[in-house]
């Protein structure tokens, strides 16, 4: 937050309205390139072409709202220059998002954990004051809808699948759980665009995304983990050490060879 | 560990009101499964509007060895093509 005491009121908005923006460009963005890393490895031809499509939407998404971050920063950035030369403390992704894909396991816990609050986001901005964090957000619903459908469904065989892949799961569920803590934990940002009719305000959200997840892991037979406090908060910049590991090598092209086009 | 998982044929419909057509098959655990691999590999490029998926199992296929009895006989019998009726300009599909 740039803002101070001594700006006009719109200007600590619009630096709201930018930072709510990259938060969700960057999720979507950094998500997209952790699925991407499954082309090659993914368990079968067909989940992997599911999880290539996932990060297609999802890089999609980010290009969208990347854009219109640019627009509002007004620094003449374009989407590539700001996913491919910020770096890992600017970026303002949930820290979700950049954990590691771990196994098939943990990348689907993710990627239902952060599908779920996409949904929630997505639904809400359909009544957005901002026509075009609105129509990015129908657009992106769409797609949001598939990939929750999808990870939903793994959750639930691997869960209720196997004694292994349930012990997997729930494995993955623990560890990853504690990042959900920032997901409707309003700050100051969240407050400001929610007050300006940006964004509904994420206390109404949580109970809906809760209930969602309550539900899925009664059918998958899994455990839901004692809320826990977390320290790091992504979307406030703080991020986990894979960040870093991860935007080296997303980066690296355009590091090393400004403005390379192919 | 698709390989563990049983074969689907996938039909899609490229647009309303024309058949679903055969375009391939894929491995998948259920049929709910089948339907997301189909629409994953089959509709990526905006090929269809609705899937159909059928467990390859539950095809009935002639057997190659008869192809001589089962189809041989029509080989001769030209008369059951429409060949002799002059066709209006007017119409495109037949």
């Amino acid at each position: 937050m740039s803002g101070s005491a001594t700006e006009p009121r719109d200007a600590v908005l619009e630096a709201a309205r930018l930072r709510y923006v990259l938060r969700l460009a960057d999720t979507s963005l950094v998500l997209g390139q952790q699925l991407g890393a499954w082309v090659g490895h993914a368990p079968a031809l067909e989940e992997e072409l599911g999880l290539a499509n996932l990060a297609l939407d999802l890089i999609g998404q980010a290009r969208l709202l990347l854009s219109y971050a640019g627009e509002l920063e007004g620094r003449g950035r374009d989407e590539d220059q700001l996913a491919f030369l910020r770096d890992a403390p600017e970026f303002a992704n949930l820290a979700l998002a950049e954990q590691p894909n771990g196994d098939f396991a943990q990348t689907i816990v993710r990627q239902w954990l952060l599908d779920g609050w996409q949904l929630e986001i997505y639904q809400g901005l359909g009544d957005s004051c901002d026509p075009r964090l609105a129509a990015i957000a129908a657009k992106a619903l769409k797609e949001t809808r598939y990939h929750h459908r999808f990870s939903s469904g793994w959750l639930i065989r691997l869960g209720d699948g196997t004694e292994e892949s349930r012990r997997r799961t729930q494995r993955s569920l623990d560890d990853l759980w504690r990042f959900t803590d920032e997901f409707f934990a309003p700050d100051e940002v969240d407050e400001r665009v929610s007050a300006a009719g940006i964004a509904p305000p994420l206390s109404l959200q949580a109970p809906a995304w809760s209930a969602r997840v309550d539900e899925a892991l009664a059918a998958a037979t899994l455990r839901r983990p004692p809320a826990q406090p977390y320290p790091w908060h992504g979307k406030r910049g703080v991020h986990t050490e894979h960040l870093s590991h991860l935007l080296g090598e997303m980066q690296h092209l355009q590091r090393t060879y400004p403005g390379a086009r192919w | 560990m698709s390989e563990d998982w049983p074969l689907f044929e996938v039909f899609i419909r490229s647009r309303a009101g024309l058949e679903h057509k055969h375009v391939g098959s894929l491995h998948a655990a259920d049929a709910r499964m089948a339907i997301e691999h189909a629409r994953d590999v089959y509709t990526r490029r905006q090929e269809g509007v609705s899937i159909w998926v059928v467990p390859s199992a539950q095809i009935i296929a002639s057997d190659p060895a008869e192809a001589e009895s089962l189809f041989e006989p029509a080989r001769d019998k030209v008369y059951r093509h429409p060949t002799f009726y002059a066709i209006p300009e007017e119409v495109k599909n037949l």
